[in-house]
């Protein structure tokens, strides 16, 4: 194997391209790896926008008032000097990705188009059609092939990551990665490796928005090699989400906020078509159980809400997991004009027109929080210190994280359009720390055993090697969809410690079982069972180190909900109240005891965890969130 | 535009009789390696009303057993989104080129004939390598030169919302490769770019300072295999699943490489 004194990026979405322009602009050599040609990452979903503060719609916004909306968002979970740096580079990351001729939405003035996002008062998100994720994903690719062209990176699309090489003090110096063609596995050498590989939706399939690559398979690997998994409990469930076979598809929050509304019939065994059934016999849950937000309320309660009349109260529509969202009494030309995207999708998918027809939703896994612990160095004015190494570093000496496979700034719930922001400028803060990691390396670079490296390469073949000969009674396939519905049912949008502690034995059990499996591919060209196979391994141990977190987290906390431990606001109680300053005083000394970061760590005895403190040193938990 | 009645020469014939309501009928065309020969196998799943053509794979791989009883290698094919916005899932389906993920089972007639999408070199069954769709991106330069990925504390010039909505429909192109199929110019057989790198140079032709490169661009379309290789069939347009105008495009450039030769010409 060469000795390129470089760097790895793994992952082609957004956070892996702009790690990758970042270290070729510096000079550096760089090998990108993908599942497939980089442009069809999971970036492209994002329909909504990109958080930036431009102060362009007269409405006085601030930078500062960002922070405090992304910190508040998170409950307060996110370490905030990353949060800092983060928002005040936003406005110059859009400039950026405006130079790179990102067809951002514009102003009769020719200028940049911001629209207001769920969660916060200003107009802040910029945006391109309906489709920004794409858009911003296309911007960086062709720069990227700009500097392929110029031989400045070479791209390994349709390689697989599979295992980091490290030496024997841990620093890691390459990967492993297998040819998703001819199987081959190899060693690629490279002084800095960035994981830049997304969220891991898969775990909770098909009632998840992610794409079928979302396994989070590579950073459960690293997890496995030593990496620590932060806050992996908290997930986002989107509460509207159109349901599908494949997947679920997201309906945006725009749906309920221009006036659709969530409805089950009173009957569960109610057969009728939906228009048939007349209003007296309609339960519209949101509008019943919060009278004064009705159906625009928080996305938390509306999981909540409809995961409460489908599985506990029995009335989801014809005994499925479904409820109607209905848009069939509002103005038909007012639909058409405001939730043009949203009617597209839907007719496109499911055949039928929401006009004449409720369509029917549920919640979904849409996006994790957490993710591989990484490192940030704070500076004088309380944000990360620019080019510095730690920034993005992972535990592992050599491996950094970015994107959505990280934890670093959503805290315990993510502020809408605020993923695109993370995923991009994590992407180039990583690329700049690997950057200042390599020029820190001395001379002389560390030599690697040739022949722990090919005993290494052996184990991955002879694993690939048994899959294929694999003849057991259990189905891969199977065992990927208990997983989802394990996960759907009991680590979900609400949790309980004694279910939490059933899913773990279950998970045990699925484990065991995909011991026994049968490939049904023995083929050495492009085998997806055996991709597959290997993924879902570590999918069940990611779900596993999802489910020991949320174990150990007795509190609700944005996304992650125990009812045993919720702590509701007085009723009609307001500060100054006693019940109210009570309850404040309760709110402090939770947080004192459950304001931590959660750290998982593989040992030999299975998952640890441990809690880690939070720089809160920018804007202090005294005041809970009220939404009243 | 109803896609789902016209079909292609390539179809196979369509089997005896009408499939039955109680499941769909699936006729995959399968090839284990790039140069082994393909073959057909017909599969039938449980029908249910909400299927598209990948999720009714899904359900097939978990069990790949033929009509005829035999139980063989679950199909190889390509997804990501379902979304119809990554691109990957591309195919034909009962003869035309579009993605799979938005071809409902309900508009289809049956058996579903699923074929990879021609021109490319396949892979693996379904799969097909579409690397030289990249390869064109570059020698088109579809790009925007910038210095580097840094704040130059300016924005790009301004753009009216006018050419942003005519920009807006080339660039959300995911190079499926459904125009290239459908294109009888383009393929193994020719040097022809194809519709889609061409849409792109329209694009970047188009950008404020992407103009700034405007007769590289042009200079890399105007040789063999350039612009004068389109038939004008327009069967790129009819089949771009987001509705991208190919051959607006390919007009366009037209009467820009026209003035670039005459100016070429003129020194």
């Amino acid at each position: 194997m060469t000795a390129a004194p470089g760097a790895i990026v793994i992952g082609g979405g957004l956070g892996g391209l702009w790690a990758t322009l970042r270290i070729a602009d510096a000079g550096f050599p760089v090998q990108l790896f993908s599942l497939f040609e980089v442009k069809r990452s999971h970036s492209v979903c994002a329909q909504g926008g990109i958080n930036a503060v431009l102060d362009t719609k007269g409405q006085s916004d601030s930078v500062r008032q960002h922070i405090i909306d992304t910190i508040k968002g998170g409950e307060y979970l996110a370490n905030q000097p990353p949060i800092k740096s983060m928002c005040e580079s936003a406005p110059g990351l859009i400039r950026t990705f405006d130079r790179m001729g990102v067809t951002f939405s514009r102003t009769p003035e020719g200028l940049l188009d911001q629209r207001l996002f769920g969660g916060v008062k200003h107009k802040r998100t910029c945006f391109a059609g309906a489709s920004t994720g794409q858009q911003l994903l296309y911007g960086v690719d062709q720069q990227v092939r700009r500097l392929e062209s110029l031989g400045q990176v070479t791209k390994h699309e349709w390689w697989e990551f599979l295992e980091l090489i490290k030496d024997a003090d841990g620093i890691c110096h390459g990967i492993l990665a297998m040819d998703l063609r001819s199987l081959e596995v190899r060693a690629f050498r490279a002084e800095v490796v960035i994981l830049a590989t997304g969220g891991f939706g898969q775990i909770y399939a098909p009632n998840t928005t992610t794409s079928t690559a979302c396994t989070g398979a590579a950073a459960s690997r690293c997890y496995r090699q030593g990496a620590r998994f932060a806050n992996a409990e908290f997930f986002q469930f989107h509460p509207t989400a159109m349901i599908g076979r494949d997947k679920t598809r997201l309906m945006s929050e725009a749906a309920r906020g221009e006036g659709g509304r969530i409805w089950v019939p009173r009957n569960p065994a109610e057969r009728r078509a939906p228009k048939a059934i007349p209003e007296s016999e309609r339960f519209y849950v949101l509008e019943e159980f919060f009278p004064s937000y009705g159906n625009t309320v928080a996305r938390d309660e509306a999981s909540r809400a409809i995961w409460h009349v489908t599985r506990q109260l029995g009335l989801g529509v014809r005994g499925t997991d479904r409820v109607y969202l209905d848009l069939t009494h509002l103005d038909r030309h007012f639909v058409s004009t405001r939730l043009g995207a949203i009617l597209d999708i839907y007719r496109k998918f499911a055949g039928v027109d929401p006009l004449d027809e409720p369509m029917e939703i549920f919640p979904a896994a849409h996006y994790p929080m957490g993710g591989l612990w990484v490192d940030f160095e704070r500076d004088d004015s309380g944000g990360m210190r620019a080019e510095s190494p730690r920034n993005h570093a992972t535990n592992i000496p050599g491996l950094y994280a970015c994107g959505e496979c990280d934890y670093a700034y959503h805290g315990a719930n993510r502020l809408g359009a605020n993923s695109l922001l993370s995923a991009s400028f994590s992407g180039r803060v990583a690329g700049e720390s690997a950057v200042c990691y390599l020029k820190g390396l001395g001379a002389d670079r560390a030599t690697l055993s040739p022949t722990e490296v090919e005993r290494a390469i052996q184990e991955q073949a002879s694993l690939n090697a048994g899959l294929m000969r694999s003849e057991g009674p259990e189905n891969p396939f199977q065992i990927h969809r208990a997983l989802g519905e394990l996960m759907t049912a009991k680590v979900g949008v609400v949790r309980s410690n004694p279910e939490l502690e059933v899913a773990l034995e279950e998970l045990q059990t699925l484990d065991t079982r995909l011991d026994r499996i049968r490939l049904g591919d023995a083929k050495a060209w492009t085998n997806q069972s055996l991709s597959f196979a290997r993924q879902l391994r570590d999918m069940i141990r990611l779900a596993t180190v999802v489910t020991r977190s949320a174990l150990a987290r007795d509190e609700c906390r944005g996304a992650h909900y125990k009812p045993e431990f919720e702590r509701p606001l007085p009723e009609g109680k307001f500060p100054g109240d006693p019940e109210f300053e009570d309850y404040r005083a309760d709110w402090q000394a939770n947080n004192a005891r459950w304001l931590k970061t959660t750290i998982a760590e593989q040992t030999p005895e299975g998952t640890s965890i441990r809690f880690e403190e939070v720089d809160t040193s920018l804007y202090q938990p005294t005041n809970p969130r009220d939404y009243r | 535009m109803s896609r789902q009645h016209r079909t292609a020469a390539s179809e196979p014939e369509p089997s005896a009789g009408k499939a039955e309501p109680d499941r769909i009928h699936l006729r995959i065309r399968r090839q284990d390696r790039p140069e082994s020969r393909p073959y057909w196998q017909d599969f039938a799943i449980p029908y249910q009303p909400d299927h598209n053509v990948v999720s009714a794979l899904l359900v097939l791989r978990a069990d790949p057993v033929t009509i005829a009883g035999e139980r063989v290698e679950p199909v190889a094919w390509e997804r990501n989104c379902m979304e119809e916005v990554c691109g990957s899932c591309a195919m034909l389906v009962n003869g035309v080129p579009r993605p799979a993920c938005s071809a409902l089972v309900d508009s289809l007639a049956q058996p579903i004939a699923l074929e990879p999408l021609p021109k490319f070199p396949v892979v693996r069954d379904l799969v097909v390598d579409r690397s030289r769709m990249d390869r064109t991106l570059a020698q088109v330069k579809a790009w925007i030169q910038i210095d580097g990925a840094w704040d130059t504390h300016a924005p790009a010039p301004r753009t009216s919302q006018a050419e942003w909505a005519a920009n807006y429909l080339y660039s959300r192109c995911m190079s499926c490769g459904c125009c290239m199929a459908a294109c009888p110019q383009f393929g193994p057989h020719a040097d022809f770019v194809g519709p889609a790198p061409l849409a792109q140079v329209r694009l970047m032709n188009a950008h404020p300072t992407g103009r700034y490169d405007r007769v590289d661009r042009l200079h890399a379309i105007m040789g063999e295999g350039g612009l004068s290789d389109c038939g004008n069939a327009q069967n790129c347009v009819r089949v771009c699943p987001k509705a991208i105008p190919l051959t607006t495009a390919i007009g366009e450039l037209g009467r820009q490489t026209t003035l670039q030769a005459l100016r070429d010409l003129l020194g």
